[in-house]
């Protein structure tokens, strides 16, 4: 009965308690980002009374120097290797956490794992140029400890970007592949074994499989960041630090082409969206 | 079952080899704090010179004060409206809520620097303009999805037999949401707050496109510090905020367990 008067007037109890959160939504994100597509078919923007027109010219920057194309695939790429790096390097740690830590010992690793999340992204970026330069933490002590004289000078490369952005974003997959392996059932597993299956059948037929939405939620999460990425490339990527993120943030920042600082951020977006739309299915299948 | 024990001795050592990586470059930046080169050159020599230059520095001080007072009135507002969302989102059935639940979805998806320089644009455009108002404005609504999702997450191991038993017992909906539905949900509900915070205390990007000369948040403020050439100052401060957030999360981990049930 309850239930039944419940879903008839479904929409109307839901309101209150909806709309607050979703009028925020709009001001603050699907107004500007459908502004940002109007502005990005203008010549000037109209503010200081400048006479302005639409234009597909832009967009036809874009396509007409290859210049933008290549740093857009530089920073696919850069998502794509992150995030294998993250999933390499978390989905592990997410294991040893759900299913072989314990206790009291379990929440205080878990706290641990998280924890530099909350400390400044920005800080820890550049505290790894302290361990990455020549002469720095890294370089000094690998020398005090092998007999032969090495040089490691990683700062200003693209390995230092990596580094870095892994760094930065390993902690997302830990937390949402833990979420689901944690939510597996242990019998599950046990079942699996004892009907014979091999500890590499159960990870591949039952441990992955039902970790999957945890899994892709952590490279989304991690991903489409790491695309948009500019400040951990100026750091730690200095004259190789040059993304399609790095493009963008000078339209706004220096060159104050904000038509075409949209545009070229509405072409990321659509990207975005194509991936997105790719992974959705099991990200579907986990909601 | 000597295979079993090896591994997870492995996978014991292999976390603390994460929390290694994890937390190298930060004490390292901690140590650096107090050293007595600016240039972090080696051997280390300790000083406290740079936390007292710290209170010298109104600038810095000034943002680390806005950085905690946007990032807490941003969380009490997301963890609010958040969980008002989350629990229409599991209690109704109505038409477009499938819809409602992937708008959710933009928000945690698109790049910050995208929905940042959107929001730059806009904001300029509609008179809102840039400073504190515009960041908190921009925070709140990156941080609400995480919240609504965390805790739609945890409602979804919410048996809604218990609200019916609850119902049947004579508790009316509000009795139910108090008594049944918001206990259980409160991890969710912390777990997203904390995100809320961290989301907002960490955010750069939005708020470097929103901030003004003299409205900023510490992430901006370093930024600019970084590319005029770094400081141990910025370590000290970054050490104290470090500090405190720890401690602010053992806190809250002594009340809530974060591990889940078991």
């Amino acid at each position: 009965m309850a239930a039944a008067t419940a879903s008839r007037s479904g929409l109307r109890s839901a309101l209150p308690l909806l709309a607050p959160a979703y009028l925020w939504l709009t001001v603050a994100i699907f107004l500007p980002l459908s502004a940002m597509v109007f502005f990005s078919f203008m010549t000037e923007l109209p503010l200081s009374g400048r006479p302005w027109a639409f234009t597909l010219g832009n967009y036809a920057a874009f396509f007409s120097q290859s210049l933008y194309l290549t740093l857009l695939l530089a920073s696919l790429r850069l998502g794509l290797e992150v995030t294998l790096w993250c999933i390499v390097i978390g989905y592990p740690a997410a294991y040893v956490l759900a299913k072989v830590l314990k206790g009291r010992s379990r929440e205080a690793i878990f706290l641990l794992v998280i924890l530099p999340f909350w400390s400044n992204g920005l800080v820890r970026i550049f505290s790894w140029a302290m361990v990455l330069r020549e002469g720095g933490i890294l370089d000094t002590a690998l020398n005090a400890v092998l007999p032969f004289k090495i040089n490691i000078d990683l700062m200003y490369s693209y390995p230092a970007v990596i580094i870095g952005l892994v760094h930065s974003y390993v902690p997302y997959m830990v937390l949402t592949c833990y979420l689901t392996l944690q939510a597996i059932d242990d019998s599950l597993i046990e079942a699996g074994r004892s009907l014979g299956a091999s500890r590499l059948q159960v990870l591949k037929r039952v441990i992955i499989p039902l970790s999957m939405p945890g899994l892709v939620a952590g490279a989304a999460l991690i991903f489409v960041p790491v695309v948009g990425s500019f400040m951990e490339p100026r750091i730690l990527g200095g004259r190789t630090g040059t993304f399609y993120g790095t493009v963008i943030e000078d339209q706004f920042v220096a060159v104050f082409n904000w038509p075409l600082g949209a545009a070229l951020s509405f072409i990321l977006l659509a990207v975005v969206l194509v991936i997105l739309a790719v992974a959705s299915p099991v990200l579907r299948r986990a909601a | 079952m000597a295979t079993t024990r090896i591994l997870e001795w492995l996978g014991r050592i292999y976390i603390w080899l994460l929390l290694a990586f994890l937390y190298l470059p930060i004490i390292i930046m901690a140590l650096m704090s107090f050293n007595v080169s600016p240039f972090y050159q080696l051997p280390f020599e300790w000083t406290t010179e740079w936390y007292a230059s710290l209170w010298q520095n109104d600038q810095l001080i000034a943002a680390t004060w806005n950085s905690v007072e946007i990032a807490v009135i941003a969380t009490i507002i997301c963890t609010v409206l958040g969980s008002a969302a989350s629990l229409a989102l599991y209690r109704y059935e109505f038409r477009g809520k499938k819809f409602l639940q992937a708008l959710l979805f933009p928000p945690i998806a698109i790049p910050w620097l995208i929905t940042g320089t959107a929001m730059l644009i806009f904001f300029f455009r509609v008179g809102i303009g840039r400073g504190l108002h515009a960041i908190l404005l921009g925070h709140v609504a990156l941080a609400l999805p995480y919240v609504i999702v965390v805790v739609s997450a945890r409602l979804q191991t919410f048996a809604p037999e218990l609200e019916e038993a609850a119902r049947s017992l004579g508790a009316n909906q509000w009795q139910v949401t108090r008594r049944v539905t918001l206990p259980w949900i409160m991890p969710g509900v912390i777990a997203g707050g904390l995100f809320a915070f961290a989301v907002s205390f960490d955010q750069f990007v939005v708020s470097y496109f929103l901030a003004t000369p003299g409205q900023t948040t510490l992430p901006v403020e370093i930024y600019a510090a970084i590319r005029k050439g770094f400081t141990p100052e910025i370590n000290a401060v970054s050490t104290i905020i470090i500090v405190v957030s720890m401690a602010l999360m053992l806190l809250t981990a002594r009340f809530f367990k974060f591990g889940g049930e078991k």
